[in-house]
């Protein structure tokens, strides 16, 4: 039972796994000396979108970076040995989890200075439409993002050459502790401004991963058939402080009211997508528990193989700066 | 005198120049929460509300050309960046506007003052993006003032003296500084750019040095005092302009250099000072200068190589028992002040 609907569900729950056991490991034993921007309550943009794409597809995110790429299908082991600083880890212990990168799997790469990665991924998506290849690329950008003077000059750019880049914004309506309503207008939305660059956009429910599949499949279509970019407006909510493994909600951080937090937990995208399954899977709530469980034995492994790694050789410190100039 | 730590100065500082002169804002990402930019934005923001200090979007570009905007137009903005990375994004405001506002237009018309902190230095992994600390980078353009305060007192006599002088600052503070004590006058005194500080006085040695690295030259200089070296530590505390006297009074004096800085060494601070002793007083020197910079990569996450890449008190003890001729001894490995950070970013 893990093909189609199931199988998106099924990435959820990994994810939703793999991440709180990190968050665990984070919080309790201090480790993992990278700045973490979990994406728990999220699951369903990365899930719905990369699921989408073909293994001929890229992918770039920003800094909320972990679920983008496992839904990619990146390697669980070289993200948590980044984590952990090792030298197994996806970029050597160089980058940590703000730096993840697989390209092997068309995880092209994330990156934390607000809006950067958005170019990037036009960029790569019209290198791939002047060779001639059907492949397409898509970028994770916040809300947040969406105020930087590049998002809006790569939606220009990517409408004026048609490029096939599908622009997915996770709107989880916060920049850290800004609310949303006091950094962009209220009655204009992001969809509005990709549309008024001539970009095709849609909005759909961020927690529910069977739509957010189907749109990303007609915005990749979209792409792949010549006709230049697309934008999705992903409505979401992340759980967890905006860094770090913590809730904030019930600190007295402010921001956020614990009621509406909580009104967002209960429309958990997992929880929708189980309930939604139920009618044809009756036993679906078993099905999701041995997912857990199996998950749980998955990362539990992940970490120990992390911690058991070496640290990158300290005499390689500048290896990688430059390309090796031969002596 | 009252003891604050360098946050409190710098809140200090600015909350008095803000109740002083109408004119002054407060501009920058999250400038309103609750942590208030490592505290020093909190008591201005309880006082003077949102009116002055404004939580802006995610747009550093637009905000240091609003900035210029309002300056030319005699308000005086304080903008905040708690990462200087991010101020690559406003570099151009402020490099091909602020800096050159007054010149461009003929020098008569009045000049923009725009004042913007960023915040420099490492954390726990903070990687190659968000640790920087690109003080040179601005230093490099005429025009614009680049002070690094080192204690609480120059922290907030340095922000008086931005806040209330005609010229575009950036001023930097490393985040390891914040929590530093020192004794910091009550009243808002300026302390004037172009102006170092003997931080403490020696003989057979000078280590120049700016922002944190002024406390691991001190913490240097207590060991090698141990090992009968007696260092002079220079705090130039402004870049820009820079106090060449000051470094060559006591160059001249000890006859040997170490610089020491928080970023690269090609093109950076410690070129900046060698360079102005060649020019100076090229025959004081009884040694090669010896620089203590970064390594030529981009700042690792991984903690060993994080441990490697960055300088510390170890490495100025090191560099200036070479340049006495003394051998490396093992000496107790020095903590670094950074090393107090306990998380968890
Ligand atoms: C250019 C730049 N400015 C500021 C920051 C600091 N910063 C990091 S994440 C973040 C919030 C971004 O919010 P959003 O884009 O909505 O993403 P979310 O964290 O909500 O997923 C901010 C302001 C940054 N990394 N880069
Ligand atoms: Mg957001």
């Amino acid at each position: 039972m893990t093909s189609g609907r199931a199988q998106l569900l099924r990435d959820m729950v990994r994810i939703r796994v793999v991440e709180e056991t990190l968050a665990d490991y984070y919080r309790d034993e201090q480790q993992m000396r990278t700045p973490t921007h979990f994406s728990i309550g999220q699951e369903a943009t990365a899930v719905g979108v990369c699921a989408a794409t073909t293994s001929q597809d890229l992918v770039f995110t920003a800094h909320r970076s972990h679920a983008p790429y496992l839904a990619k299908g990146g390697d669980l082991k070289a993200m948590v040995a980044e984590l952990y600083g090792k030298q197994a880890g996806c970029a050597h212990g160089r980058g940590g989890s703000i730096h993840l990168v697989d390209r092997a799997v068309g995880f092209g790469g994330s990156a934390a200075i607000l809006g950067e990665m958005i170019p990037v991924a036009v960029g790569a998506a019209w290198a791939f439409a002047r060779s001639g290849r059907p492949r397409a690329v898509a970028t994770f950008f916040g809300d947040g993002a969406t105020e930087e003077g590049v998002f809006a000059e790569s939606l220009n750019l990517a409408s004026v050459h048609r490029v096939p880049v599908v622009f997915v914004c996770e709107n989880n309506l916060y920049s850290i502790s800004s609310p949303i309503g006091a950094r962009q207008p209220a009655g204009s939305t992001i969809q509005d401004r990709a549309e008024a660059a001539g970009v095709t956009a849609a909005r759909v429910d961020g927690n529910d991963v069977f739509a957010v599949y189907e749109a990303a499949q007609r915005a990749l279509r979209h792409c792949r058939e010549g006709n230049g970019p697309y934008l999705l407006e992903l409505a979401t909510y992340r759980w967890r402080e905006h860094v770090g493994p913590g809730f904030d909600h019930g600190q007295d951080h402010g921001y956020r009211p614990v009621r509406e937090t909580e009104a967002w937990m209960a429309r958990c995208p997992i929880v929708r997508a189980t309930e939604i399954l139920r009618e044809q899977h009756p036993d679906i709530d078993r099905t999701v528990a041995e997912w857990s469980a199996q998950y749980g034995d998955e990362i539990q492994r992940a970490v120990v193989y992390a911690k058991e790694q070496p640290f990158p050789d300290v005499d390689a410190l500048l290896d990688g700066a430059y390309h090796p100039v031969p002596r | 005198m009252r003891t604050l730590t360098y946050w409190q100065a710098i809140s200090e500082a600015t909350v008095q120049c803000m109740e002083a002169d109408e004119s002054i804002f407060i501009a920058g990402e999250g400038v309103d929460d609750i942590k208030g930019t490592f505290g020093t934005t909190k008591e201005a923001y309880a006082r003077f509300g949102a009116n002055r200090v404004i939580d802006v979007p995610n747009s550093e570009n637009a905000t240091a050309g609003f900035a210029v905007g309002a300056a030319a137009c005699g308000l005086r903005p304080l903008l905040v960046h708690t990462r200087a990375d991010f101020m690559f994004l406003a570099l151009d405001p402020l490099v091909n506007l602020a800096a050159k506002w007054r010149y461009m237009y003929g020098g008569d018309k009045g000049g923009v003052p725009v004042v913007t902190r960023g915040v420099v230095g490492r954390g726990w992994g903070q990687g190659a993006t968000h640790s920087q600390s690109p003080h040179a980078t601005f230093a490099h353009y005429a025009g614009l003032y680049v002070a690094a305060p080192a204690s609480p007192a120059d922290a907030k006599g340095l922000l008086v003296q931005a806040l209330t002088g005609d010229t575009p600052v950036v001023l930097v503070e490393n985040r390891n500084l914040y929590p530093l004590t020192g004794e910091v006058p009550a009243g808002a005194t300026a302390i004037p750019f172009g102006v170092g500080r003997i931080a403490r006085r020696g003989a057979d040695v000078t280590v120049v040095a700016t922002s944190l690295m002024v406390h691991e030259a001190e913490r240097a200089a207590v060991q090698l005092a141990e090992q009968g070296i007696s260092v002079e530590v220079v705090d130039v505390r402004s870049l820009r302009p820079l106090d060449d006297r000051i470094i060559c009074e006591s160059v001249a004096r000890t006859g040997r250099l170490v610089v020491a800085d928080t970023s690269w060494a090609r093109y950076g601070f410690t070129a900046e000072v060698a360079a102005v002793v060649a020019e100076h007083i090229p025959h004081a020197l009884t040694a090669p200068i010896r620089r203590l910079a970064l390594p030529d990569c981009p700042a690792p996450v991984s903690w060993p190589l994080e441990e490697a890449f960055h300088p510390g008190a170890g490495g100025i003890v090191e560099a200036c028992l070479q340049l006495c001729g003394q051998a490396p001894g093992d000496l107790p490995a020095l903590a670094d002040v950074a090393a107090g950070f306990q998380g968890p970013y």
